[in-house]
């Protein structure tokens, strides 16, 4: 039975819950709000909310000095990308460690996760000279495979924590009927974990989407992402504000529209078998 | 009829020869290059040297820590993925005695006049000889002050001011309740940002980073007078908040008119100036960097140069490239198209000689005069074993430089005393030296 809530508590706790969403969603608002300002109007004191003379010329200017489509096609492959190699890795991967445990699996599930606390920066020189040596630097099967090994971590443990919910009698009782291991993984276990995929997937790739030292340091013209489209318009000396936010908005809209339509997935899946 | 078929078939000919001339040498290179205002003006422009050359380019701008990050990468390891650096005095001395850039001594356009370049940028971008870049623009660092509150202050900026009057007449335009700074100056904590500003105010106040044995000199007076001298002027006439103050918040800072003094690169002049941006853009006077009489100002000197990475493969056409974008008709292309006020300043003799120029830019000799004043070879009053001005031009530096920022700029923000930071300073400046060597 539902526990009653007083209509002033949910008052209260509905203003608290929109109060809360709104102090993290301010930063993007006011991007978008200085994104249409001119660079006077971004910088002036007291700020200006609404009421300016609102323009478009950042969002030209920003399309006239960098290949934007070419970033955001980029950005699109290498997050993808890296998530499904990293999911057909980790399907696999975290199925064993859930169903055939052994002796050290927990081990090797906290060493790869302790992958996850080392310097990036320790292994910048090996990574340029392999990517060198491969004729791959400056390409985006070099980032996909590269983003794919940072996430593995984090894509097998979300994946291990939810086949772990799923009853081994499941899979047993498929292996009964005669099913082999790769038809178990695929029309038994895939199907039943397919929230919890999705919701790795979606995760991953905003992971993946917002990876800046990679996509930046291994990358020139051809595979640079949005991460590099916008360090392009951050300057220590000179006020581009107004331009920057441009940017900024135009980098991170596509992530936040998949967030938007995948929300339901993603809640769904973040919370799965958190109550029993 | 058949002449003038034989006519139009040579002249086909001739077409296609010509068509598959061009395409056979025309090439792609790939610069990398910082955002700001002068280079993003160097990328619209550029069209103009694919046009004449047939060749196109690649462009990579960046921010400058960023920049910094890629480039060093990419030529450290050979990556070869540039053919035109952009890289500031800083990395020029070390990459160039690393043979790592390529030289420019020869093989640059027949008007690209390197005598006629500043000797002190020259010096700077110079190797055994050997010149490693050649510099876009150039910059010092001066005063920059609002003449009506220093009038209204009762007061009169000299040329060439002393510590001793900028933090008097800091104090006397300071007015908290109209939420007026006299004084305006670098606290974030990094190399380039506040230990630019107090390496080079240390060295007019007499101090040094190393002596001649490489032993770290915080525990030197003339550190402590420096650093007791600048957190005692900000606390009087300061801004809230100094600590978290780079260039980009001094500048807001400036244009709203908050600031009576400010005190950084001279590439700030045309910000300051420009109605559009600045609300103070009439009443902007300007000064060298201050001193205390011992021979040293305590302005800086830097250069965003071009380079040209050894391991690139298409070194005479990047050559041209950078003839043609530091040479003087780029300076004459962007007068035409922009103004003679956005020429990129401080590189050459013969801008600062053009009439045309000095009437547009009221900084100009400012400018000029604060780079003459800058010695990267002899920075400090006493002896160095290093060169730069604001900089120590070894590879270990910027480590140790923004680790000992982040003492000073805790310094400011109240968090320690000068003698801590110093103290704190002393110690991981010789423990970084002992670790490399020196």
């Amino acid at each position: 039975m539902a526990r009653a809530i007083s209509t002033p508590k949910k008052i209260m706790w509905t203003a608290l819950a929109w109060g809360v969403g709104l102090l993290i969603f301010f930063p993007i608002l006011w991007t978008f709000l200085t994104s249409f300002k001119t660079e006077a109007t971004a910088i002036s004191d007291p700020p200006v909310w609404f009421l300016f003379d609102w323009t478009t010329e950042n969002y030209s200017d920003v399309l006239a000095r960098s290949n934007y489509p070419l970033a955001l096609m980029n950005s699109i492959i290498i997050a993808v990308g890296s998530t499904l190699l990293g999911i057909v890795i980790a399907v696999p991967a975290a199925w064993a460690m859930a169903f055939v445990p052994g002796k050290r699996t927990k081990d090797v599930l906290m060493w790869m996760l302790s992958t996850k606390m080392l310097p990036a920066v320790g292994v910048l020189y090996p990574l340029v000279l392999i990517a060198k040596y491969l004729n791959v630097y400056d390409s985006r099967i070099m980032l996909i495979v590269v983003l794919m090994l940072i996430n593995l971590p984090i894509i097998v443990w979300m994946l291990y924590t939810y086949f772990r919910e799923i009853p081994g009698e499941i899979l047993e009782a498929a292996r009964m009927d005669g099913a082999s291991l790769g038809k178990e993984i695929i029309y038994v276990l895939t199907p039943m974990a397919l929230p919890g995929i999705a919701s790795t997937i979606l995760l991953n790739i905003i992971l993946a989407w917002n990876e800046a030292f990679w996509t930046i340091l291994l990358t020139t013209v051809d595979a640079a992402p949005l991460t590099k489209f916008i360090a392009s318009f951050s300057a220590p000396e000179g006020l581009f504000y107004a331009k920057l936010s441009a940017a900024s908005i135009m980098a991170i809209a596509p992530i936040i529209v998949m967030g938007w339509f995948s929300q339901k997935q993603l809640v769904r899946g973040l919370t799965f078998g958190a109550v029993k | 009829m058949i002449l003038k078929s034989a006519l139009w078939g040579s002249a086909a000919g001739v077409c296609l020869a010509a068509g598959l001339a061009t395409i056979a040498t025309a090439e792609e290179i790939t610069i990398a290059t910082v955002n700001n205002g002068d280079m993003v003006r160097m990328q619209a422009l550029s069209p103009a040297w694919e046009e004449q050359t047939g060749n196109t380019i690649n462009w990579v701008v960046l921010e400058e820590n960023v920049l910094r990050q890629n480039v060093t990468t990419d030529i450290s390891t050979g990556g070869g993925q540039y053919d035109v650096m952009t890289i500031g005095t800083y990395e020029a001395p070390i990459w160039g005695a690393n043979d790592w850039l390529v030289s420019l001594n020869d093989g640059m356009a027949d008007d690209w006049n390197a005598d006629d370049l500043l000797p002190a940028i020259r010096g700077g971008l110079t190797v055994d000889g050997t010149l490693v870049a050649a510099p876009f623009y150039g910059e010092s660092s001066m005063v920059m002050y609002r003449r009506d509150l220093m009038e209204a202050a009762g007061l009169e900026m000299p040329e060439a001011p002393t510590w001793q009057f900028i933090r008097e007449a800091a104090a006397a335009m300071t007015d908290r309740d109209a939420d007026i700074n006299g004084i305006c100056a670098r606290g974030k904590a990094g190399w380039g940002e506040n230990m630019a500003f107090l390496t080079a105010m240390s060295n007019s106040f007499g101090a040094r980073w190393f002596d001649m044995d490489w032993t770290a000199q915080f525990d030197s007076p003339e550190w402590a007078e420096t650093l007791t001298f600048y957190l005692e002027m900000m606390a009087e006439s300061g801004p809230a908040g100094a600590a978290n103050n780079g260039f980009n918040e001094n500048l807001t800072l400036f244009q709203q008119g908050k600031c009576g003094m400010w005190i950084d690169a001279t590439v700030a002049a045309s910000f300051v100036t420009n109605p559009e941006d600045s609300t103070v853009a009439d009443q902007v006077g300007f000064a060298l960097a201050p001193d205390t009489g011992l021979g040293k100002r305590g302005n800086w000197l830097w250069a965003w140069s071009l380079a040209i990475p050894a391991s690139s493969d298409k070194q005479e056409i990047a050559k041209d490239f950078i003839s043609w974008a530091t040479g003087p008709g780029y300076t004459t292309l962007v007068a035409e198209n922009e103004g003679w006020a956005n020429v990129p300043p401080g590189t050459r003799q013969s801008l600062y000689d053009n009439a045309e120029y000095l009437a547009a830019a009221p900084f100009a000799q400012m400018t000029l005069d604060s780079i003459n004043s800058a010695d990267p070879t002899a920075p400090s009053v006493q002896e160095v074993p290093y060169t730069g001005v604001q900089f120590v031009a070894i590879p270990e530096f910027a480590g140790i430089a923004t680790q000992v920022g982040q003492q000073f700029s805790d310094a400011l923000a109240g968090n320690m005393t000068a003698e801590e930071a110093l103290a704190a300073a002393q110690t991981l400046t010789t423990e970084e030296m002992e670790a490399a060597g020196y």
